[in-house]
């Protein structure tokens, strides 16, 4: 039986995909912006954080609204409950993008410190993270929820050998370190990124299936 | 510990098949709900438990109900015993057409207690169980249907808690009453159950959420699902459960 109520959860769940698409807009063009040394494209991702903020709002209200005039429950209310994290983890990746482009202005001002491999590798990870956990919350797909959170890992690993090779340039002389420095930091909020990827898979399985996997609390319990 | 526990139970009203092959353990001191839509059999379940459908022509009952290890089903059971043990309050309150003290007193005096001194300590804390007691002690004499719907329901109530029960069952204790008294009695069945096994039928599954700690779900007279509340509320397994309590049953 189709409810008004679903009109307007679909309603929000509109809302929600419209800020997803916005905010890996950004993250692949803060990346894009680094590696090809493009200030214009990096600007257009500081100017989009507004509009990320705008929709953090709307959809928070929006959400309180449904939960204080429908009192929901089990997957309605599993489903406004998760709206609410993602939404928040969405308006955080959003000032990491806007983070991630503020670096690439400053790199681009100077010459390339080297040439980028472990950074676009990170990037490539994080992007896939995130758009596999926005597909798993559309298709209510909870074993690519899963497999997202397995990934994180190997963003850890790399933003480490990041930092250790970017530490030998440093080490070599005082003039790499303002660009190294940016260099981790550009690392560091795409590992950021990747955590707020794992979040939302984990709402998602929540969402999906009602059961919480968030700080491996499956493993802890079976123990 | 389970201080009712039923086992296969099968009613039927003459061909109607009221109540299919209930399996169910209710827990002590606990708040049990039963939800589900009208004609599901949670009334009936709830009169299982201290046989008030044997007033009824033509019911066949099949199974068992055992209350602290003993079968109530069985034709030997002691009906005045089990009705003192496991007490029930009504959709409407209903009580009787005499004084706030004589409601409280009838049911000690039928189980033989005479003595004014014992039966005035009995009216006292009965109606602090239902804290009444502040609002009423100088209005004893009164008539009991001069009081509100709400003071009616806790004095009902009171009736019950006056022979010392072990099981209390509401039938939709709160559905005469407005949403302020409402409020007041799911107050005092949370007080109640630190003392009382409390078994609820409602309508109003916000209050089988917010006041149980166990619920269970019935449809067409099957005992749909059960377990914990917190889990019926936001993941029940069963997608019957899921349709009902979302509100796309229909």
């Amino acid at each position: 039986m189709e409810r008004h109520f679903d009109e307007e959860l679909k309603g929000l769940n509109e809302k929600l995909l419209k800020m997803a698409s916005l905010v890996e807009e950004m993250i692949s063009a803060s990346i894009r912006s680094l590696i090809d040394r493009n200030t214009g494209m990096a600007e257009d991702v500081i100017k989009s954080d507004d509009k990320v903020n705008m929709l953090e709002i709307e959809i928070d209200e929006e959400s309180l609204k449904l939960l204080a005039l429908h009192q929901p429950a089990a997957s309605d209310l599993r489903f406004i409950t998760s709206a609410m994290k993602i939404n928040n983890d969405l308006e955080r990746m959003g000032d990491l993008a806007v983070n991630i482009a503020e670096r690439s202005v400053d790199l681009i001002k100077q010459p390339q410190l080297k040439p980028l491999i472990d950074i676009p590798q990170m990037a490539k990870i994080t992007q896939q993270m995130v758009h596999d956990s926005l597909t798993a919350f559309i298709n209510k797909d909870s074993e690519l929820a899963r497999q997202v959170c397995r990934r994180d890992d190997e963003v850890d690993k790399l933003n480490e050998q990041v930092f250790r090779e970017l530490l030998t340039y440093m080490m070599e002389g005082p003039k790499n370190i303002t660009r190294a420095v940016d260099l981790i930091l550009v690392a560091k909020h795409l590992e950021r990124i990747a955590d707020h990827a794992t979040n939302i898979s984990e709402d998602v399985v929540y969402y999906v299936q009602g059961t919480m996997i968030k700080h491996h609390i499956e493993e802890k319990k079976k123990q | 510990m389970a201080q009712i526990e039923v086992k296969k139970l099968n009613l039927s009203y003459g061909d109607f098949h009221a109540l299919i092959d209930i399996d169910l353990s209710i827990e002590t001191r606990m708040i049990t709900a039963m939800i589900g839509p009208s004609g599901c059999g949670k009334s009936t379940l709830l009169r299982v438990f201290n046989r008030m459908n044997d007033l009824i022509e033509g019911v066949n009952i099949t199974g068992q109900v055992l209350i602290e290890g003993n079968d109530i089903l069985n034709h030997k059971a002691d009906l005045i015993v089990l009705r003192k043990e496991v007490g029930m309050v009504f959709q409407r309150p209903n009580p009787f057409p005499l004084s706030i003290y004589d409601n409280i007193t009838f049911g000690p005096r039928v189980h033989g207690t005479k003595n004014k001194k014992i039966l005035d300590e009995i009216v006292r804390t009965s109606l602090e169980d239902v804290l009444l007691w502040d609002e009423l002690k100088d209005k004893l004499h009164r008539s009991a249907l001069r009081l509100s719907l709400e003071q009616q329901q806790r004095l009902c109530i009171a009736r019950l808690t006056a022979v010392k029960p072990k099981i209390l069952l509401m039938d939709e204790p709160c559905s005469a009453l407005d949403p302020v008294a409402t409020q007041n009695i799911e107050e005092l069945f949370n007080k109640l159950k630190n003392e009382y096994t409390i078994v609820i039928v409602t309508h109003n599954m916000q209050q089988a959420a917010r006041i149980s700690q166990r619920a269970g779900f019935m449809l067409l007279g099957e005992l749909v699902e059960f377990g914990d509340t917190r889990r019926i509320f936001t993941a029940p397994a069963d997608k019957r459960t899921e349709d009902y309590i979302t509100g796309r049953f229909g």
